[in-house]
């Protein structure tokens, strides 16, 4: 088989530029097969993350060709290989060196998202059809391809206001949990800024798990929070209690 | 002089972060304790991801026979009764509580038609016994743990790798590391410490584990004065992908088998038919395995050199809804759909049965203040681990561990750290950037593969084991030369030559204890003593380190009470 040319983005946040490593070609090989191949044989301390190697633990996150994906899902057979394949950190976080951006952003946000509350004297009883609604939420594994290609968080950088695809996800799991007892809807409207997303389905495309983000998360969230906030009648009681 | 260093002070220091370490603090918290828990990668990221057919508790919500005395024989018999029995009494008989607690912390498990947590079977197991969530049991694990620590407020260092216990006197006193972004030292104060810290699969080539598994909590173990014990029981999963050759070795659920999935030979043979009649495809995994190697060996593997597992013949809306992530990681990966053809699959490196020796109420291991749980430990698995009884172990052990190390903190005074030992941990890790000369650390690596792929196999023989000793030993002196280049910013290069230094270690381990074991028995063959030995039924192999050197013998495999023995004889 014929060789490949990888340009992968070499630098830290004091800066830096593509690289460009010519990698042996192998059957089936991924993109990140061929990451691992450049460690090995021409540059070891090549920074990338990743773990399960099987589009499991969404740890290898990077952007192919502009377009971010799981690089070791992402078949080197399936790009064109007669030009160089670009290879680039995640852009809607701060470098850390190479490959590897701080994410450490996305943890803070999920604290503060209240866990899992069951309702008062629950049984804990649930129905399959129930289950399935909210299943399809806990296959998120949490590789940010969704906070990094949404264009609030990547070009307008709103990270301060706004929580990105991935925790409306974690919250309409919970939200939609059949047993559960607390309401998050405040904290979409107010911490989360669930109002910036103007449903584009960018987040959606480029789901490795396929979770229809904004049609089943998203946009349910969203007619919550109109429920509760912007209902007239309700607004009317609010103010006539003066809440 | 730990002023240089930046330092943190808990009462539990938990290494690691999958199941059991996460569940470890949990239970430290609740005990009230400060508890820091360190891990290689992000949080959530851990193997216990990967694990994907089940939770293996006797809740009897399909099969009503069920309880936990099945559970406890099942068991021992496919550890073939080097088991602690004690570990493995206390696992079925909690494990449905714990599967409980997930529940009530968030966790969805695929429901039975009256709306409980639905179970299927798995090899071994003489009940439809495992909790799941289609083929992402351990992501609903791992994510549901995770969002409970986080809630708990626990203290996470997220990317930073502990490369040293630290003692004080005969007890553990904290831990030494570095964090991967930046390459700073960082030290920890604790009054105790728990290993879950998982296998050592990536001393093999053919792995169905990530890059974190190199043997890490046993060698801190082993080197703070731990003993290991039964380092022979490496279990090769039956089932990974064979084709193409970038995924060898990843993992393809043995839920497939319990779902129906059938084993064929290149000629369409159903060949467990031959090898275990009555269970077929689930069988035990180390009958499977052997089988499966076997039928390649004898010349009736497929084109890439494994077997066929076909699970075309149900109905594909079915399998997707089952088994959605087998489905994709064959679409995707191997250009295969699973839901009209087979599967090619073949045995990969998944688990090791040993460990560090523990206790099993407590799981304290041999050095005072320091405990282990999950993979890192040994005893619960004997020679064999059944499936789906690795995700119970983490519950219940890591729960286990967290409670006696928070307790043991409670009672102990505070620890010292010895400066000595902080500038002996860091001049060890600064010096591969030291050298001018020597080789960087991926040939080593690829050469202790070849060796353990070749020698220290499913197959084993006493010429083979002692090469591999021989080998093992070429390796120290190249192991002591690795040089690094860049800067210490997240370097793998550099992280792996701390990496190899403990694989290497512990393999050798497992070379000696495999050379020891004359007989075959569990995940253990030996084709120069294919038989079981009364004998050897009775012992442990324990590895110690005697002033640096390391040493093996052998202790008696705890006696069952009598009601215990009595349980298996009558569930025969």
């Amino acid at each position: 088989m014929p060789d490949a040319i990888l340009r992968v983005f070499r630098g830290n946040k004091e800066g830096g530029q593509a690289v460009d490593y010519k990698v042996p070609l192998a059957p089936g090989m991924v993109v990140l097969d061929a990451l691992h191949s450049i460690q090995a044989h021409q540059s070891p301390d090549l920074a990338v993350r990743w773990n399960c190697k099987a589009a499991k633990c969404g740890s290898c996150s990077a952007e192919v060709n502009g377009r971010p994906r799981l690089t070791c899902k992402t078949r080197m057979d399936s790009l064109p290989l007669d030009q160089p394949i670009t290879v680039s950190p995640l852009k809607a976080f701060p470098l850390i060196k190479d490959l590897v951006t701080d994410v450490s952003w996305n943890y803070k946000v999920n604290k503060k998202i209240p866990a899992f509350q069951p309702r008062k004297d629950v049984q804990w009883k649930m129905d399959q059809r129930d289950v399935d609604r909210v299943q399809e939420f806990r296959k998120c594994i949490e590789c940010f391809l969704c906070q990094d290609v949404c264009h609030v968080l990547r070009d307008h950088g709103k990270h301060e206001v706004f929580g990105g695809p991935r925790f409306f996800v974690r919250a309409a799991s919970l939200e939609m949990h059949p047993l559960d007892g607390a309401s998050r809807t405040a904290l979409l409207k107010k911490e989360l800024g669930i109002g910036y997303c103007n449903i584009t389905k960018c987040c959606t495309e480029v789901c490795p798990e396929e979770i229809h983000i904004t049609d089943n998360a998203i946009i349910p969230l969203k007619e919550r929070v109109v429920d509760e906030f912007y209902d007239p009648v309700t607004m009317l009681l609010r103010k006539l209690r003066g809440s | 002089m730990t002023a240089s260093y930046e330092t943190h002070e808990h009462d539990v220091l938990i290494i690691g972060a999958g199941g059991a370490g996460l569940r470890a603090a949990i239970e430290a918290i609740a005990q009230g304790a400060r508890v820091g828990l360190v891990c290689k990668s992000l949080l959530g990221k851990a193997h216990t991801v990967m694990a994907e057919g089940g939770i293996a508790a006797a809740m009897a919500n399909v099969d009503k026979a069920d309880d936990w005395r099945t559970h406890f024989c099942d068991t021992m018999r496919g550890g073939k009764f080097v088991n602690n029995w004690r570990m493995a009494q206390l696992h079925a008989q909690e494990a449905p509580d714990r599967v409980r607690e997930l529940e009530q912390w968030g966790a969805l498990f695929d429901r039975t038609p009256t709306g409980d947590i639905l179970q299927r079977a798995f090899g071994g197991h003489t009940f439809k016994r495992l909790c799941h969530v289609g083929d992402r049991t351990g992501l609903e694990l791992i994510r549901t743990l995770q969002d409970r620590g986080v809630e708990l407020g626990i203290d996470v260092f997220m990317e930073c790798t502990i490369t040293r216990l630290l003692k004080d006197g005969d007890r553990v006193a904290g831990a030494f590391g570095y964090w991967r972004e930046q390459g700073r030292f960082v030290a920890f104060k604790a009054k105790s410490v728990v290993i879950a810290t998982g296998g050592i699969g990536k001393a093999w080539r053919v792995t169905s584990n990530s890059w974190e598994y190199t043997a890490d909590g046993m060698a801190l173990a082993y080197e703070a004065g731990a003993e290991l014990m039964d380092m022979e029981f490496v279990q090769f999963h039956p089932t990974g992908m064979v084709w193409p050759p970038g995924v060898q070795g990843i993992l393809v659920t043995e839920a497939v088998r319990g779902e129906g999935g059938i084993l064929r030979n290149k000629m369409g043979e159903r060949f467990m038919e031959k090898y275990d009649p009555k269970r077929m495809e689930l069988s035990t995994r180390d009958v499977v395995a052997r089988s499966i190697y076997t039928e390649v060996k004898e010349g009736r593997g497929t084109e890439h050199g494994g077997a066929y597992l076909d699970i075309s013949h149900k109905p594909a809306e079915y399998v997707k809804k089952k088994l959605p992530s087998m489905y994709h990681q064959f679409k995707e990966l191997a250009d295969v759909d699973i839901t009209k053809g087979p599967m090619e699959v073949g045995p990969t490196c998944h688990y090791m049965m040993g460990g560090i020796r523990v206790e099993a109420e407590t799981a304290v291991s041999t050095v005072p203040g320091l405990f282990a749980a999950g993979e890192a430990a040994a005893g619960l698995h004997g020679s064999n681990r059944l499936g789906g009884n690795s995700l119970s172990d983490l519950l219940v052990f890591g729960r286990r561990a967290g409670k006696s190390a928070a307790e043991f903190a409670g009672r102990a005074s505070a620890t010292k750290i010895d400066p000595e030992q902080l500038e002996q941990a860091e001049g060890e890790m600064l010096a591969p950037f030291e050298r001018a000369e020597g080789e960087f650390p991926y040939a080593l690596h690829h050469d202790l593969q070849e060796t353990m792929g070749n020698l220290v196999g499913i197959f084993r023989n006493e010429e083979d084991l002692k090469k591999a000793l021989v080998q093992l030993d070429e390796l120290k002196p190249r192991l002591a030369k690795l040089r690094i280049d860049g800067s210490r910013m997240f370097n793998p290069g550099w992280h792996l030559t701390r990496d190899l230094k403990n694989m290497v270690l512990i393999s050798e381990a497992v070379a000696r204890c495999a050379l020891a074991r004359r007989e075959s028995r569990g995940a253990h063959s030996r084709i120069d003593f294919p038989n079981y030995d009364p004998e050897w039924e009775k012992k442990n192999n324990i590895i110690a380190n005697e002033d640096g050197a390391m040493t093996l013998h052998q202790r008696p495999v705890p006696e069952m009470p009598a009601e215990l023995k009595q349980l298996l004889e009558e569930k025969k």
